[in-house]
């Protein structure tokens, strides 16, 4: 992440900008539908990616914020009022959930956080699926409209895919921003080590729960996103499975690394839709596989996808200091007098 | 003599029927080295949490400055300008070491909030590599921290507690596992840090050491626990003549 200066990171941004920019127009419309599909899921993954790669909570309750927001717009809108609103609606209610969903993570960690969090996300579920009043039940919200922006109706799936684009660029710069700054570091130093973090000074309880609270925040402006795409929503979508989805998608990608979650949406949103068309011998076989493909990839690259070039080069610079103690004849550390006392 | 910077007044702390702290009373002065030593079992590190915040003790009273910090956590206890190292290795495996060091004393800085827009090094990026320079530890300083040799982390770790310019530095078993050709080194650098500090202020010491020799060396007081009670205060040359010590704990 400290290549902003450096000439191979501007080239591949600029790549990276074209291909998103021209590729779609090279797409029929559903190839342009997954694409928005893919950035909708971009944005949520990097919520999570900030709540678990980051900060170290284990959040299996990730896919209700996304269901939060995308109701909030659904229901909003279908009170006819502008998305607009809707979009801080679904952002500000997600952000006041994971600050309180924020609170248990004080308490309990690893599998146990994971499992509370499982039973947030199953009580959310519920309520979608049994407060019909409210949300329409396991019939859903159908006829949710898309946006307007600056006058312009993004119904057109292009339109709305460049819509999605810009709102997935100016999320991932504000993250990348706040990951750059000192709270970045706190927040890594509360995922390696919360004791010594909070000797260090680090208000281990107030980062915490500004990681659940802002991870859940990315989840609602996806959900909002995600609302508008699909135009109809039903409680499927926001169950467990799609939270534990999630959290792979942020495994596979790579946990703490920024782009993991253009890698793990790709993987874990996109390649189920897409297999059926391209191999249609495999679509049975895609859990499965993809299942194994994740076994495999905890033994050998625990870190995700993204961690390999770090990985190669970690071992250079490894190489590199041994040869330089074995220059230095000795353990390279301390002040000269390397005698002890007699 | 001038105010003491760290007061312990009778501190009692039991668990169960064991009283590992029974009554424990002493002062450190500025700028002071204070070595702890005793048995096993002899109250050091309940000693030690109860100054860390890390337990609440029974009874009696810690004072800071005057102030009385008894009952404050390890969080307001380091803002109040108390730093520690730990008996383990605790640094931040998957930083660099200069990040380790940045982190160590950004919080020190502002409040979250404008922390937000503050830029990446805190503005504590000449600090950082004044110490790494002081500790030799320039030419690792970009390499994540978990990836270096015990030593050096060791070394990291105690550059951490200096990163927020404290007034009391507790070091629990610095020596522990490290390489008898480092243990010199640490020695010298802590003494270094002591007469010349990185920033403005003198940092006192206190160290929890079962290294005799190191803690002759760099303490400028000791203090002797046996069964959660003092045994001796003193100079490490009257703790050395010190009868009852040698009976008790030094043998001869």
């Amino acid at each position: 992440m400290n290549a902003s200066r450096n000439p191979l990171a501007i080239g591949l941004i600029a790549a990276g900008a074209l291909i998103a920019m021209a590729f779609p127009l090279l797409l029929k419309n559903y190839g342009i539908y997954l694409m928005t599909y893919w950035l909708v899921f971009v944005v949520a993954t990097m919520g999570l990616n900030l709540t678990v790669g980051y900060a170290g909570q284990k959040s299996l309750g990730h896919a209700a914020f996304f269901g939060i927001g995308a109701y909030t717009v659904a229901i909003m809108m279908k009170a006819v009022l502008s998305w607009w609103l809707g979009l801080p609606a679904a952002a500000l209610l997600c952000f006041v959930v994971g600050l309180i969903l924020g609170f248990p993570a004080l308490r309990v960690q690893t599998i146990y956080l994971a499992f509370a969090t499982l039973g947030f996300n199953t009580a959310v579920w519920l309520v979608m699926r049994n407060e019909e009043w409210l949300t329409g039940g396991t019939f859903g919200i159908n006829g949710i409209p898309r946006p307007d922006f600056l006058g312009w109706a993004l119904t057109g799936n292009l339109a709305y895919y460049y819509f999605v684009l810009a709102c997935t660029v100016v999320m991932g710069l504000l993250l990348l921003g706040l990951l750059r700054s000192p709270w970045g570091k706190a927040f890594t130093a509360l995922r390696d080590n919360p004791i010594r973090a909070e000797s260090l000074g680090i208000h281990i309880r107030n980062y915490t729960l500004l990681s659940f609270a802002i991870g859940a925040t990315y989840a609602g402006v996806a959900g909002a996103l995600f609302a508008s795409l699909v135009d109809f929503i039903e409680p499927a979508p926001f169950a467990v499975g799609a939270s534990i989805m999630m959290y792979l998608m942020v495994v596979v990608g790579g946990p703490g690394y920024f782009l993991g979650p253009l890698v793990g949406a790709a993987v874990g949103a996109v390649m189920p839709q897409i297999i059926p068309d391209i191999a249609p011998v495999l679509s049975n076989w895609y859990l499965p596989i993809f299942g194994a493909v994740v076994v495999l990839m905890m033994v050998w690259l625990p870190d995700g996808l993204l961690s390999l070039p770090d990985r190669i080069r970690a071992k250079r610079d490894s190489r590199k200091a041994s040869e330089e103690r074995m220059k230095a004849g000795r353990p390279a550390a301390g002040q000269g007098n390397a005698g002890g006392q007699a | 003599m001038s105010a003491p910077l760290l007061k312990v007044t009778d501190l009692k702390k039991a668990y169960g029927a064991i009283q590992a702290v029974g009554g424990v009373s002493f002062e450190v002065q500025p700028g002071e080295i204070f070595g702890v030593i005793g048995p096993n079992g002899s109250g050091k590190t309940t000693l030690f949490n109860s100054m860390l915040g890390q337990i609440s003790p029974d009874s009696g009273k810690i004072e800071l400055n005057g102030q009385d910090v008894s009952r404050l956590g390890p969080l307001e206890l380091n803002r109040r300008g108390v730093g520690r190292t730990f008996q383990t290795l605790q640094v931040f495996g998957k930083m660099t070491v200069r990040d380790n060091l940045i982190v160590a004393a950004q919080e020190h800085r502002g409040s979250m909030f404008s922390r937000m827009f503050e830029q990446d090094d805190s503005g504590l990026g000449a600090k950082a590599d004044a110490l790494i320079n002081r500790f030799r530890i320039r030419h690792v300083a970009h390499l994540k921290a978990g990836t270096l040799s015990y030593g050096q982390q060791k070394l990291v770790d105690i550059a951490m507690a200096f990163m927020s310019e404290p007034d009391l530095v507790l070091l629990d078993e610095p020596c522990a596992g490290v390489n008898p050709s480092l243990v010199g080194g640490i020695s010298t650098l802590l003494k270094d840090l002591n007469r010349t500090p990185t920033g403005s202020k003198k940092s006192s010491f206190v160290v929890i050491e079962h290294n005799m020799d190191f803690v002759m060396d760099l303490c400028h007081r000791i203090m002797v626990m046996v069964e959660g009670k003092v045994m001796a205060i003193g100079t490490p040359a009257e703790i050395r003549g010190n009868k009852q010590v040698l009976d008790a704990y030094l043998g001869a």
